[in-house]
């Protein structure tokens, strides 16, 4: 008789369900995971040293290549600490626009987020249905900023521009004609805010379409109930932030215990989950969702009644407009002082963190007073999440692995940095 | 039986030619039940499905079919070349092989055998060899674990699919399949799916396990063990795969159809009306009408449920289905028995 040993399985870096590099090395006993070791570092690209060797404001666009599914929420983060260093407060306006982007974009993280699990658990028609309200998001993305995706939007002092007075409609094509372009050009004939209200009005209905598909599915119940169960202590001791720590049932939510931007003026819900596995995760950030809906519907309604400034009026921070340039000259000499060496911030060290959508991302930030960060560090929730893989996977199935490294909502742009 | 040499070439050229009618419909069904399962789940899925190549798409088959066999055939490294090579063929002649004895009418059948059902099952069973082999050729992982994971799932599923049809046989009272269909003359109440609901039920799902469709679509597991047993293969390998798992499909398909809802009969035997209409005339118009309705369900299906996980199917397929399976051919064999049914009316 031959000696029966496990075996070691290399899980990914090319690997559908891997969310990108994760290189998971799998001791495995039959279809058993008997130990899960994650390899990460495929995706490093030094973001910490590379916004150390650059004027403040220029790193913003690396920010939205961390989590590159919650972009505006590392803006902020980021753009935060720098606040609090210069000891500046944006406008009220700006501080509604980041709540109000904030949450489109965890609600956007949440659908890419219900996507990919579905298709990793074999439910391939919520994908789609997430991505048609995906595109919309997106397209508030790039109404408000030009880019789909990487918005780099928020700045130090405010948001670069104001909300746009029209949303631009779909034009017609050979595939977008008649019926379906009216339909789907319906909402876009107001502003942006009218755009963004009939959406998360509206969203409510596409949520319930998803939850028909996997809410009560007994299949997507079998693979998602009492999987990759995070208990209560354990999740505070390996460091879970976000949905992961209020799946297991701990309520810990920073816009509601460390309220920043506009958040202590808005009412929503944190949604707790109970047992904190797989399933618990999932509800969670569908009703998520709903509560993003709700609070972006809040913010849609200040914005609408309060026009005004985005922006500080601070030339040491923020650059003049063109007109201003033009006849005065100390405007000019601010202009050209940000554009060649960027704001200089005071030193000392600060930490800010936001709620992004997949836990606490932190920016940590050492100033010793140059135009340069002395040191930047970034706290990204999914290192945290993915480090406590081996605790969750262990003596759970392959197909299980799936599913649990699909419910930590990994993205490897933040992991790895 | 032909006497003379002559006799007997003219008779093997009918024979040939039977087979060709058969097997080429048969592969472009299959090229257009890719076609159709793209559309159909395109447009569950608030997309379009192919549209680009010749109209509506229409071209996109042939566009993959000649995409996948232009390919180059790689073999691994350390990969057993003649089993490798092997296990393609082996998966797909037992779906082709199986056709020989579906009755499409009362007339058009290749081999009347009275042994029909027995044949289907044998056929049905070898497939699974060349999933065996292709996991094992390929030395990967991978396509090692997809090979164990289909292999368990078949034959579980092999013994519930095959009580399932003991019910049949024994409402029939025969093996061959076209007895089997005549047994369920009379109208849409007298065929089998009526007095053998619960066992139509699980044959089709057993039909969809049988065929590593999802959601028991585990031995291929896309997100999980990325394609299974045939992760290694590419081009002209691969697409024989697929061209097994499709034929089988429409295999099982057809197999319902001639199971539990009355082969080629019409549905209109019987009503007022349209009883004596063409429209109740049995035809292999009906046959193909059936098989097709079952075929949407397999697409159907998959556009709607999440995937199984590997011990889970094992625990429906032995705790659930062989169980009730038991418990129907027990009925079934009641029905028969007091004659609560008349066969054949």
């Amino acid at each position: 008789m031959a000696e029966i040993r496990n075996y070691t399985m290399n899980f990914g870096p090319q690997h559908p369900a891997a969310h990108g590099v994760l290189r998971l090395v799998l001791e495995m006993d039959g279809e058993t995971v008997v130990r899960a070791d994650p390899h990460v570092g495929l995706l490093h690209r030094a973001t910490e040293k590379l916004a150390e060797s650059k004027p403040y404001n220029q790193s913003i666009g690396y920010l939205d290549r961390l989590d590159y599914m919650s972009m505006m929420c590392n803006e902020h983060a980021y753009v935060r600490a720098i606040e609090e260093l210069l000891g500046i407060e944006p406008p009220p306006r700006a501080q509604w626009i980041r709540t109000m982007f904030d949450e489109i974009t965890r609600f956007s993280n949440h659908l890419l987020w219900i996507a990919s699990c579905g298709i990793d658990l074999g439910a391939m028609t919520v994908f789609l249905y997430a991505f048609r309200e995906r595109e919309m998001v997106m397209d508030m993305y790039e109404a408000v900023s030009g880019a789909r995706m990487h918005a780099a939007y928020y700045r130090p002092g405010g948001v670069y521009r104001d909300l746009p007075e029209n949303m631009p409609p779909y034009r017609e094509s050979r595939w977008t004609k008649g019926k379906d372009l009216k339909r789907r050009n319906e909402w876009r004939e107001g502003s942006l805010l009218d755009f963004i209200e009939e959406f998360a009005k509206d969203v409510d209905s596409k949520i319930d379409e998803y939850e028909t598909l996997l809410t009560n599915n007994r299949i997507w119940k079998q693979r998602t109930v009492g999987i990759g169960v995070v208990s209560p202590d354990k999740a505070l001791q390996m460091g879970c932030t976000g949905v992961m720590l209020r799946g297991s049932g701990v309520e810990w939510d920073l816009r509601k215990k460390q309220p920043y931007a506009m958040y202590d003026q808005v009412d929503f819900d944190v949604p707790l989950g109970v047992s904190g596995d797989c399933y618990d995760r999932y509800l969670v950030r569908v009703e998520e969702m709903r509560q993003s809906a709700k609070i972006i519907l809040q913010c849609v309604d200040w914005l609408k009644k309060n026009p005004g400034h985005v922006m500080l009026k601070n030339f040491k921070v923020i650059p003049p407009t063109r007109e201003e340039m033009k006849d005065d000259m100390e405007a000019l000499i601010h202009h050209f002082k940000l554009f060649t060496e960027g704001f200089c911030v005071p030193a000392g060290e600060t930490y800010a963190a936001v709620e992004a959508p997949k836990g606490e991302f932190g920016c940590y930030l050492v100033s010793d007073g140059a135009n340069k960060p002395f040191r930047v560090h970034f706290r990204a929730p999914g290192f945290a999440h993915l480090s406590g893989i081996n605790e969750m996977a262990r003596g759970h199935m392959l197909a299980d692995t799936v599913a649990i490294i699909s419910t930590l909502d990994l993205v490897f742009g933040e992991v790895d940095r | 039986m032909p006497e003379t040499f002559l006799d007997q070439l003219i008779y093997m050229f009918f024979l040939v030619l039977k087979i060709v009618a058969i097997v080429v419909p048969l592969i472009l069904t299959v090229a257009y039940y890719t076609y159709m399962e793209r559309k159909v789940i395109g447009y569950m899925q608030i997309r379009r499905g192919p549209n680009r190549i010749g109209p509506l798409g229409l071209a996109q088959p042939f566009a993959d079919v000649f995409k996948l066999l232009l390919k180059e055939i790689v073999l691994p490294e350390n990969a057993n070349k003649f089993l490798f090579l092997l296990a393609p063929i082996l998966s797909l002649a037992p779906a082709f092989a199986a056709w020989a004895v579906i009755p499409f009418d009362d007339w058009a059948i290749l081999a009347n055998i009275d042994a029909g059902v027995l044949y289907i099952l044998a056929m049905s069973s070898l497939g699974v060899y060349g999933l065996i082999i292709a996991g094992w050729a390929s030395n990967s992982k991978y396509a090692f674990l997809g090979a164990l994971r289909s292999t368990a799932q078949m034959v579980s599923y092999e013994l519930a699919m095959g009580f399932a049809l003991v019910g049949v046989l024994i409402l029939a009272g025969s093996m061959n399949l076209s007895e089997i269909v005549m047994a369920q003359k009379g109208g849409v109440f007298d065929w089998f799916w009526l007095p053998l609901l619960p066992l139509f039920g699980i044959y089709v799902i057993s039909g969809l396990a049988e065929t590593n469709r999802a959601p028991f679509d585990v031995a291929e597991g896309e997100s999980e063990i990325v394609a299974g047993f045939h992760v290694e293969y590419a081009g002209s390998g691969f697409a024989l795969f697929f061209l097994a798992e499709y034929a089988n499909m429409i295999l099982i398909s057809a197999l319902t159809a001639l199971f539990f809802t009355g082969g080629w009969l019409s549905p209109f035997e019987g009503v007022p009306f349209l009883g004596d209409t063409i429209l109740a005339e049995g035809s292999i118009f009906w046959f193909l009408a059936k098989t097709v309705v079952f075929m949407f369900i397999f697409l159907w299906v998959r556009a709607t449920f999440p995937r199984y996980r590997y011990d889970q199917i094992m625990r429906l397929g032995w705790k659930v289905f062989i169980p009730i399976t038991i418990v129907w051919v027990m009925v079934a064999a009641v029905i028969s028995v007091f004659g609560l049914i008349v066969r054949g009316s």
